[in-house]
């Protein structure tokens, strides 16, 4: 047993000198800060008219698309676009739809007709299937779904007609702010020290054991109660202690930076990871193998 | 309480981390979650301290009043415990729904801390039968992360070990009336003797084994739980069941000597703890909430 109690750690801004320069060139504001007086632009997203002269309503990144000005908040809730993988969570099971919470304002629709039934078949869908749909979704499961469109109120509708998407096995699902999570091409990783990963545009992450036989798993509504074995679920603990890492560091997270920061984190017990000064230390040395890499 | 959805899938992969000894975070099932204590907080109190513990954060201030003795025990004073459930930890404490909890927190904690094995409420009366010292000890919840009462029995110890109370002397005039009359020195003060005072351990059945310190998710997967209030030489002051489920008498006897540990363990390091935040005086650079 361990108990560790400390006084709690005065915030010291760590930043490396390369950094600092990056962050210049980006034009962040806070509520309030005046954007420009130039009255030729446009007010977007995040910014409102204060006797003419446009000022930030969130905190973040000033973006311009010619004559609109937007800011980007930092810290929001999931804004989906159409093609983002997302992980999401059953809320409820209504007709022909169920309702999944996704992090963003409004919870997202998962049509029947936007899923695969089990086995791969193609058809119509039934009344009966419609009666079943408990049997393959209930309330509180979790799924990994693609966003098929977004309503004109912002809800999204997402759908699992790939082999790649469907409910998820047993694993641990971590959170994370969804601006932290990289776009990329893909966003299912088998990492090579045994774990799947899923990065969730939401900034819901995945996390399981790979299973030994991918096509049994994938896209169907089987899910395997078998233990996980001890070796698996070390792997996993300590991957979703090194998420929480990089995120509470603010780190973008994307394949290489969680396999960096696992790497990093190898000579430290996986309880460990969360303490202050050893989460600094881990993701210190995983942002300079990060540099190093980009060149 | 804040509950959070656990799908079959992810209450098998805990259950069975829990019998193989490791927990979704890596503890192994008798770890804490590392925790930051700060005493001294809130400026206009008799004593506070904040503690957070993973992401549950508690803050607890006393404000001691003169009032009188109850008439059963006319030479002690007594502690009022207030939990107030912020709709900040979680929405569902908005309006009146954090009531419920809040009254279910308070009356344990009456049960746990008001008694004279706990503290010396002696040293709390000022004239027999007629005036005393009453601490009221307000809870604030600022985040739910699970194990709201260990985190709020050690805020407790810790904010009656900064609590200091203004002396006062008792001046009789011809009449035989009494006066009060409040030191004005505000270092002129007393400490209350914190040593006695409990730590609460709550440990979560989850399938045949128990845990301590349940986060959320592992909480939504036990069905029974079992308070142990334990002081620093391991005497054992409250026991309570809760939760819908039922618990085996042997499982209780386990967990009552696997919490009589871990509580035991807890006092040293608390007690170390709160010594050298004391000792450092000024120097101590105050976090507080932004920090």
């Amino acid at each position: 047993m361990a108990v560790e109690m400390r006084l709690p750690a005065v915030h010291k801004h760590v930043s490396l000198k390369t950094g600092q320069s990056s962050r210049e060139d980006k034009h962040l504001v806070v509520p309030g800060d005046v954007i420009t007086s130039d009255t030729g632009f446009m007010r977007g997203h995040g910014t409102y008219m204060d006797e003419d002269r446009l000022t930030a309503s969130v905190a973040g990144q000033v973006e311009r698309v010619n004559k609109l000005i937007c800011v980007k908040p930092l810290k929001t809730r999931y804004n989906g676009e159409v093609g983002d993988v997302v992980v999401g969570r059953i809320t409820e099971v209504q007709q022909k739809r169920w309702k999944v919470e996704t992090n963003s304002r409004l919870d997202s629709v998962l049509l029947l007709s936007a899923v695969n039934l089990p086995g791969g078949e193609l058809r119509r869908r039934s009344t009966q299937d419609e009666l079943a749909m408990r049997d393959y979704l209930q309330e509180g499961d979790l799924i990994s779904a693609e966003v098929q469109s977004i309503f004109s109120d912002g809800a999204l509708s997402l759908h699992t007609r790939s082999l790649k998407y469907g409910k998820l096995g047993q694993g641990v699902l971590v959170y994370v702010s969804p601006s932290l999570v990289k776009r990329q091409k893909t966003h299912f990783h088998n990492l090579p020290c045994g774990a799947s990963l899923i990065l969730g545009n939401n900034g819901y992450v995945w996390l399981s054991p790979t299973p030994a036989l991918q096509e049994e798993q994938a896209g169907g509504f089987y899910t395997s109660m078998e233990p996980v074995s001890l070796s698996d679920r070390e792997v996993v603990s300590r991957l979703r202690n090194c998420l929480l890492a990089l995120a509470n560091q603010k780190v973008l997270l994307f394949d290489t930076s969680v396999l960096y920061c696992y790497e990093a984190s190898l000579q430290h017990q996986i309880k460990d990871i969360l303490k202050p000064e050893i989460m600094e230390e881990i993701v210190l040395e995983t942002r300079q193998r990060l540099m190093e890499h980009e060149g | 309480m804040a509950a959070v959805k656990v799908c079959e899938a992810e209450k098998v992969y805990i259950m069975h981390g829990v019998r193989d000894d490791l927990r979704l975070d890596g503890r192994g099932c008798e770890d804490y979650r590392h925790m930051e204590i700060e005493t001294d907080v809130v400026s206009n109190t008799d004593g506070s301290a904040k503690i957070s513990l993973g992401h549950t954060d508690v803050l607890v201030g006393i404000k001691a009043e003169i009032g009188k003795p109850r008439p059963m025990v006319p030479d002690e004073g007594y502690l009022e415990f207030f939990v107030d459930c912020s709709a900040n930890a979680t929405p569902e404490f908005e309006g009146r729904g954090g009531e419920e909890l809040g009254v279910e927190l308070s009356n344990t904690l009456y049960k746990v801390f008001n008694n004279r094995h706990s503290l010396d409420l002696r040293s709390l009366c000022i004239c027999p039968g007629e005036n005393c010292w009453v601490l009221y000890v307000d809870v604030l919840l600022l985040q739910c992360d699970g194990n709201l009462f260990d985190a709020i029995s050690i805020a407790i110890k810790a904010a009656l070990f900064n609590t200091r109370i203004p002396k006062v002397h008792i001046s009789e005039d011809e009449e035989g009336g009494k006066e009060i009359e409040l030191s004005d020195d505000p270092f002129d003060c007393m400490r209350l003797n914190v040593e006695n005072v409990p730590c609460i351990v709550t440990l979560c059945k989850i399938g045949h084994r128990h845990v301590v310190d349940a986060t959320l998710q592992e909480k939504a997967c036990s069905v029974a739980s079992l308070l142990i209030a334990v002081t620093h030489t391991g005497m054992v002051t409250c026991v309570r069941k809760m939760g819908g489920g039922s618990l085996d008498p042997e499982s209780i006897f386990e967990m009552t000597e696997a919490g009589k540990r871990v509580g035991k363990s807890l006092h040293a390091p608390l007690m170390d703890l709160l010594q050298k935040e004391e000792s450092l005086g000024k120097k101590r650079q105050k976090v507080g909430f932004l920090g």
